[in-house]
């Protein structure tokens, strides 16, 4: 499995990502619901193979600025994963946990920054869970690290990371909210030898 | 006026005055631009990873610096541009997360920069300006008309390299 490509993916594994990313992101989103004190529903997520040069406009313009959060995967999976929201959803997310009026726009400071951090753990620890209970596979996420600037920046570190091992890159967009909806994507980026962990933990291949 | 060309992630473009080239958020890629200024011809490449021999899936030429570089130049040398007047600048090479040690995620944009100059001084080209690392995104965009290099990010003034 040591030349596993993504761009030799088959729908099979597509659809385990897929379900992984199901659970995932429902653990997420009872976890984020449980902090807002809200209900929340969520969107089975939409899991797409894309070319990796193409990321950096997959959620939005190239230049429209994006809230990034990364963090390194570590254990029986080594890799990383990154989760991105667009402003206007970051700023709901964020203006729910301050306790704010929905329509405050004003740049984050540092505890808005730091209250983002955490949502992006939370949903990254939370898919890391799934796919770890899934394949009985340990995995550990890093300290999270967050980045606010122009889309096509903040996803050329996921497109370098796919870029080392193939053209293909895997992009899981999740939806959740109550009134106003908000988005987020996650894109998980093991190491090449890694997916034939996964894989094998799986039992799709042997 | 002229075209604003694209050029994209993994791809590179030759462009004449009075049209210009442009790379929208150049993150840990480097944007590399040449420059003939009699002929008024530039270049630009978009290159995501440093060296095309560390990996075995590496067709696509416009994705590293080593071959990306050599292949700009080459067009741009069939396009008449005198290999003694051509002058590169580079941009990007930035590290987006303040990640700690050990992925390359901390690294790569800083190997990036380094290629950059290492295949310049191969093909003997001075680099003239730079503006890479530290941790934003920058859109770039090179005027063909002068070989001024435009570059724009979040939060900051535009500037002219």
């Amino acid at each position: 499995m040591g030349d596993f490509s993504l761009d030799q993916v088959n729908d099979m594994y597509i659809d385990v990502l897929r379900e992984i990313g199901n659970i995932g992101a429902g653990n997420a989103t009872t976890a984020i619901a449980q902090m807002l004190g809200s209900r929340l529903n969520m969107e089975v997520p939409k899991v797409e193979l894309m070319e990796a040069s193409e990321l950096g406009g997959a959620i939005c313009d190239e230049e429209e600025t994006v809230v990034g959060i990364f963090l390194e995967v570590l254990d029986d999976i080594e890799g990383s994963m990154m989760f991105l929201m667009r402003m206007e959803s970051a700023h709901i997310i964020v203006n729910k946990l301050m306790m704010r009026d929905p329509d405050y726009n004003e740049p984050f400071d540092e505890m808005d920054l730091s209250a983002l951090k955490e949502i992006g753990n939370i949903i990254a620890s939370s898919y890391l869970t799934a796919l770890a209970s899934l394949t009985n596979l340990k995995i550990q996420p890093s300290v999270p690290y967050i980045a606010v600037d122009m889309a096509a920046a903040i996803l050329s570190v996921p497109a370098i990371q796919f870029g080392q091992y193939g053209d293909n890159a895997l992009f899981i967009q999740t939806e959740f909210g109550d009134d106003k909806e908000m988005q987020g994507y996650f894109i998980l980026m093991p190491e090449q030898d890694s997916y034939g962990k996964i894989l094998k933990a799986l039992g799709i291949v042997s | 006026m002229g075209n604003v060309i694209k050029v994209g992630m993994a791809d590179l473009k030759v462009a004449k005055a009075p049209d210009s080239l442009i790379t929208l958020g150049l993150g840990s890629c480097i944007g590399l631009t040449l420059y003939d200024p009699v002929l008024k011809l530039g270049g630009m490449v978009h290159y995501m990873l440093p060296d095309s021999t560390k990996l075995k899936n590496n067709q696509n030429i416009a994705k590293f610096g080593d071959t990306g570089i050599k292949e700009l130049y080459r067009q741009m040398v069939a396009q008449g541009a005198s290999p003694k007047r051509m002058v590169a600048k580079i941009a990007g090479g930035a590290k987006m997360f303040e990640v700690s040690g050990l992925s390359n995620v901390g690294h790569v944009g800083e190997r990036n920069a380094e290629e950059a100059k290492l295949m310049l001084k191969e093909l003997k080209i001075p680099l003239v300006a730079e503006d890479t690392g530290l941790n934003y995104g920058r859109t770039v965009e090179l005027n063909c008309e002068n070989g001024n290099f435009h570059i724009k990010a979040v939060g900051k003034s535009s500037k002219i390299i």
